[in-house]
């Protein structure tokens, strides 16, 4: 299965987004001028080891960054709008319907005493008007599908007509179509008897279920960009399977963009089309999955790929990287990377090193490959 | 694998003290009571220097000049002169001057109420920690003590015992200490109980490491944080306790300087000479006040952290 | 059995209580471990795989006696230690010792290192006086890749590789013969990863230790371990050489555990083979075969009886009735 190579209009940008943490052992400069955009119906992996700041940077993206953390400077760009200077009205708008996240645990992200289906359908019906093109639009479609024209379909269908032409509808009518429309979602993630995965709560289903689950509340928004941050990471390995299966198929079903923030680089290799390395708030090396995997740049790129151990091959990993993740609050001037880099030299501690294009499509940011 | 930097976890003998001190900072209630508390403490130690040696001479039991006069003058004119010292809160009715008095009585109250607590968190501590730790049998009947203890109600118990054994100050401090330590046996116990799931638990005991190691040396020093709050906030209200319990009439001594032996004094006057009871009253209410706000500042501090 | 074994296992069972009803009885039991044989030769690495509920990490701690067995018994060095008091035990203890997975809990926050080391040191009275015990803490932690002034140290200024070592050299202190790393690197980065399991390995070459490697991780315990057996719902299902696992698996379920990692080449990707369903609940086992209602060549046979344990070829063992050609889908019924 090849990588799919998507359009290259970017629905997400960042651009030299600066954070950092005020801290009571001092400032935490967590990421440090990042740069990143997201391609229109791809699957971008973004990869690191703990510290490096890739969940910083989603939850800057979603704006659910901690309140003791400092915007120090950049840009998110979504869909033209810079989610860092716009109204707090705005951008909730902007989360509703454009941005969707996944997390890691969804036992901690669902309401324990609350049925999941009124998780689900409180998005909804927290702003009805907002998702009546879809609530109607999928009704609809359910409608055709059956094939039948007789009467009481075709008089539900002209109904909807009327109801879409005006914008809104009454309570009744939205939690009707609202529940249809979960129920369709929740099929599309495969899960089975959604009807009675309504009725049920979080603690009955099992962890593959309510990671489902909690893709299912991410769809529902139709969003552009959805950002599932280490999202198999809590399952077992059969049970991941199973997701990463789910999201190679829905990819093809939906049209947002996914980021899929992880530190397992296989599973990047599995389903991702780019895939982007990040180094202690660094972005260090983007390319498509193949190249990055058959010909990796940067250093630290290099030994991460050497020292994963492997399951088809018996031999023992080459390499591994000497020393360990700088700290933040008193990082290595210049390139971060510098201080445990086996090829630095004398221009690595000077600067940053910007990413570099060397070619189309594999970016770098490494004084070896130019400045 | 947590990934944004947070405040540092706690780790370290004095890691969790220098936090708290970063908190103070910024806490301004917290600071307050800190002020108090501290400042109460210093009072009681500094006591000696600061009023003669007749007043600080009445705990220990020796004839002195001003306070076998008969009962004088007591206006806060202060013009009147006992052996030359000035009255600047009025005397009380037996001629010592009412600021002198509280001064000297603060120690007297601060160190009761420091026996009571250092002991009940010692009894709660042992007791507690090894119903936990042991579980099954021992856990019930530690358990089923401590509450028969509670449910006796506790001042009635005090003031049965003073009744019965004699007013003295060992009875009074033994009194509130049972009533108290109930109370340190459950908190220890909680607190050991959930300190002995955690994996460095099974990891000692993995190396081999006994019972007695485990939850003296390790489970006990990582928990003693709660009880050291609790016992700071119980500081307060010991003090008003014993101190009810002088009001009320228990005292070795009617003349002992303590400060609710002090305000019973004034309670037949309390239109005539109202300062008799304000001053010691005023006094007791800010020293538990203070001891309180530290406690609770500390708690704020702590218990998010503490339960990671 | 044989008896040139460290330590071994036989018919092992733990079995939790479910409390429940008015009197407060057992109901039904939780069958974290349902009978496990096996054995771990001297100077050998045993790989212990499966994923959460499997038993695996309740094996290693009832192995160690940090949990009582309900059924069977555990001997070290050819002596039953399955029913030794605690004296009687102490002597075992010394020579077995255990690494646990998460590096941030393990280590007590207000013990410094030196303390920490020295304290198994004293409780088996490995070394004479406090200053060979220092003397030794240093040992240690230069064995383990650390260097001699981190001894004043307490656990939270420390990495979590750095603490997983910390967590390796309190083992060691007590001059152990065998020990059981449970998920020793789980929770560290890769690249840390790889040092601590370099570590391990060189440790265990130098010393000559013996250990039983618990994880879910296949392609660390590919790396690690001579030996490999892979538990599902409290029972071992197939055990053999490492290298036969991984390149002639004969269980089911091991088949899918291995289709179902991914690979770290996107050249190479393929169908992640989906096992249908989630791991049933060790309260409710499955009749017969546990693995038969999630398995795709289960028959009506496999629900009347546990299968017994066969021996497919020279060391490689399985718990099925049938010899299934996985890349056909035919089986044959296996003869006993």
């Amino acid at each position: 299965m090849k990588a799919r190579q998507s359009e290259a209009e970017a629905v997400l940008e960042i651009s030299d987004l600066k954070v950092t943490f005020h801290t009571y052992a001092g400032d935490v400069k967590a990421l440090n001028g990042v740069d990143l955009s997201v391609r229109k119906g791809e699957v971008l992996g973004l990869v690191g080891e703990s510290g490096c700041g890739k969940s910083v940077t989603s939850l800057a993206v979603a704006g659910l960054l901690p309140p003791n953390a400092e915007l120090v400077g950049g840009k998110i760009l979504l869909g033209g709008a810079d989610l860092l200077h716009i109204s707090k009205e705005d951008l909730r708008k902007k989360r509703l319907t454009e941005l969707a996240m996944v997390f890691q645990d969804p036992m901690t992200y669902l309401n324990p005493v609350l049925t999941v289906g009124s998780q689900i359908m409180e998005i909804i019906t927290q702003e009805p008007r907002v998702f009546l093109p879809a609530l109607v639009g999928n009704r609809i479609a359910e409608i055709d599908a059956t094939g039948k024209n007789d009467g009481e379909l075709a008089e539900e269908k002209q109904k909807l007509l009327e109801i879409s032409k005006a914008g809104r509808a009454g309570r009744r009518d939205v939690e009707r179509l609202a529940r249809a429309y979960v129920v369709s979602v929740l099929r599309s993630v495969r899960l089975p008897l959604p009807e009675k995965i309504l009725q049920m709560f979080p603690f009955e289903l099992s962890g593959g279920m309510r990671q489902r689950v909690m893709i299912a509340m991410a769809l529902v928004r139709k969003p552009r960009v959805l950002l599932a941050d280490e999202m198999t990471t809590a399952l077992d390995v059969t049970v991941q399977a199973q997701i990463l299966q789910l999201l190679r198929e829905l990819r093809n079903e939906i049209d947002a963009s996914i980021v899929l923030i992880t530190h397992d680089l296989a599973v990047v290799a599995e389903v991702c089309d780019r895939v982007a390395v990040m180094y202690a708030g660094n972005i260090v090396e983007v390319a498509d999955v193949e190249e990055l995997f058959v010909n990796p740049l940067h250093p630290y790129t290099r030994g991460l790929l050497g020292s994963i151990p492997r399951v088809d091959s018996a031999s023992p990993q080459q390499t591994s990287i000497g020393g360990s993740v700088p700290n933040l609050i008193f990082p290595p001037p210049g390139c971060r990377f510098n201080p445990r880099c086996p090829k630095a030299f004398e221009r690595c501690p000077l600067t940053k090193p910007n990413l570099i294009e060397t070619k189309p499509g594999h970016f770098v940011a490494c004084f070896l490959y130019g400045e | 694998m947590a990934e944004k930097p947070g405040p540092r976890s706690s780790g370290g003998r004095w890691a969790d003290a220098r936090y708290m001190l970063h908190l103070f900072r910024q806490n301004p209630i917290v600071l307050a009571g800190g002020v108090i508390s501290v400042g109460s403490v210093l009072i009681a130690l500094l006591s000696p220097l600061i009023v003669s040696s007749s007043y600080w001479n009445q705990i220990f039991p020796s004839s002195s000049l001003c306070w076998n006069n008969p009962i004088i003058d007591w206006h806060i004119a202060n013009a009147f002169n006992c052996g030359g010292s000035v009255y600047p809160l009025g005397t009380d009715l037996y001629g010592r001057g009412l600021l002198q008095m509280i001064v000297v009585a603060i120690p007297v109250d601060l160190l009761i109420a420091f026996e009571v607590v250092a002991s009940a968190l010692i009894i709660g501590t042992v007791f507690g920690g090894v119903a936990a730790y042991l579980g099954g049998v021992v856990d019930e009947i530690i358990l089923r003590v401590t509450d028969i203890f509670l449910a006796v109600p506790g001042i009635l118990l005090a003031i049965v015992l003073l009744v019965v054994l004699g007013r003295t100050i060992p009875v009074l401090t033994a009194a509130v200490l049972i009533t108290w330590w109930p109370f340190y046996v459950r908190l220890a116990r909680a607190q050991v109980l959930s300190e002995k799931e955690k994996l460095y638990v099974e990891r000692l005991r993995s190396s081999g490491a006994g019972g007695t190691r485990i939850l003296f040396r390790h489970i006990i020093p990582n928990t003693i944080y709660p009880l050291l709050i609790q016992g700071t906030l119980d500081i307060g209200s010991v003090i008003l306790t014993v101190s009810a319990l002088m009001f009320i009439g228990l005292t070795p001594d009617p003349k002992y300087p303590e400060l609710g032996n002090l305000a019973k004094q004034g309670i037949q006057y309390i239109f005539t000479a109202p300062w008799l009871i304000i001053f010691p009253g005023v006094t007791l209410l800010i020293i538990s006040v203070g001891f309180n706000l530290l406690g609770d500042g500390i708690r704020d501090v702590f218990d998010p952290r503490l339960r990671r | 059995m044989n008896s040139s074994y460290l330590m071994e296992t036989k018919n092992l069972t733990k079995w939790f209580p479910q409390r429940g009803g008015l009197l407060n009885r057992a109901q039904t039991y939780l069958k974290a471990v349902d009978g496990v044989t096996v054995g771990v030769g001297k100077g050998e690495t045993l790989g212990l795989v499966g994923e959460s509920g499997c038993g695996k990490t309740t094996l290693g701690r009832t192995v160690m006696r940090l949990t009582e067995a309900t059924g069977g018994g555990v001997s070290f060095e050819g002596t039953d230690i399955s029913k030794l008091n605690r004296r009687e035990l102490k002597p075992f203890r010394r020579k077995m010792q255990m690494v646990f997975q998460d590096p941030y809990a393990s280590l007590d926050p207000r013990q410094n290192v030196l303390s920490a080391l020295t304290e198994p040191m004293r409780i088996h009275h490995v070394v004479g006086s406090g200053r060979e015990a220092k003397e030794f803490s240093r040992e240690l932690l230069e064995k383990v890749g650390l260097s001699p002034d981190h001894l004043s140290r307490f656990p939270h200024e420390f990495s979590g590789g750095q603490r997983q070592r910390i967590a390796v050299a309190i083992a060691l202190a007590a001059k152990p013969s065998f020990i059981v790393l449970d998920e020793p690197t789980s929770s560290l980065d890769v690249s840390v990863q790889a040092q601590v399991l370099r570590l391990l390995q060189s440790l265990k070459v130098e010393l000559g230790l013996t250990y039983l490697f618990i994880s879910h991780n296949l392609a660390v315990v590919r790396q690690m371990c001579d030996r490999t057996a892979v538990m599902y719902l409290g029972r071992i299902v197939e055990y053999a050489p490492t290298r036969q696992i991984f390149e002639n698996p004969k269980h089911p379920y091991t088949v899918a555990l291995l289709s179902s990692v991914p690979i770290p080449d996107p050249r190479k990707r393929s169908e992640l083979a989906v096992l249908k369903g989630d791991v049933p609940s060790a309260v409710n086992i499955p009749s017969g075969c546990r693995f038969r209602t999630r398995c795709r060549y289960a028959t009506e046979r496999c629900a009347l009886a546990p299968p017994p344990l066969v021996e497919v070829e020279e060391g490689h063992w399985v718990e099925c009735l049938y010899d299934i050609d996985f890349i056909q889908g035919s089986k044959v019924e296996l003869r006993i």
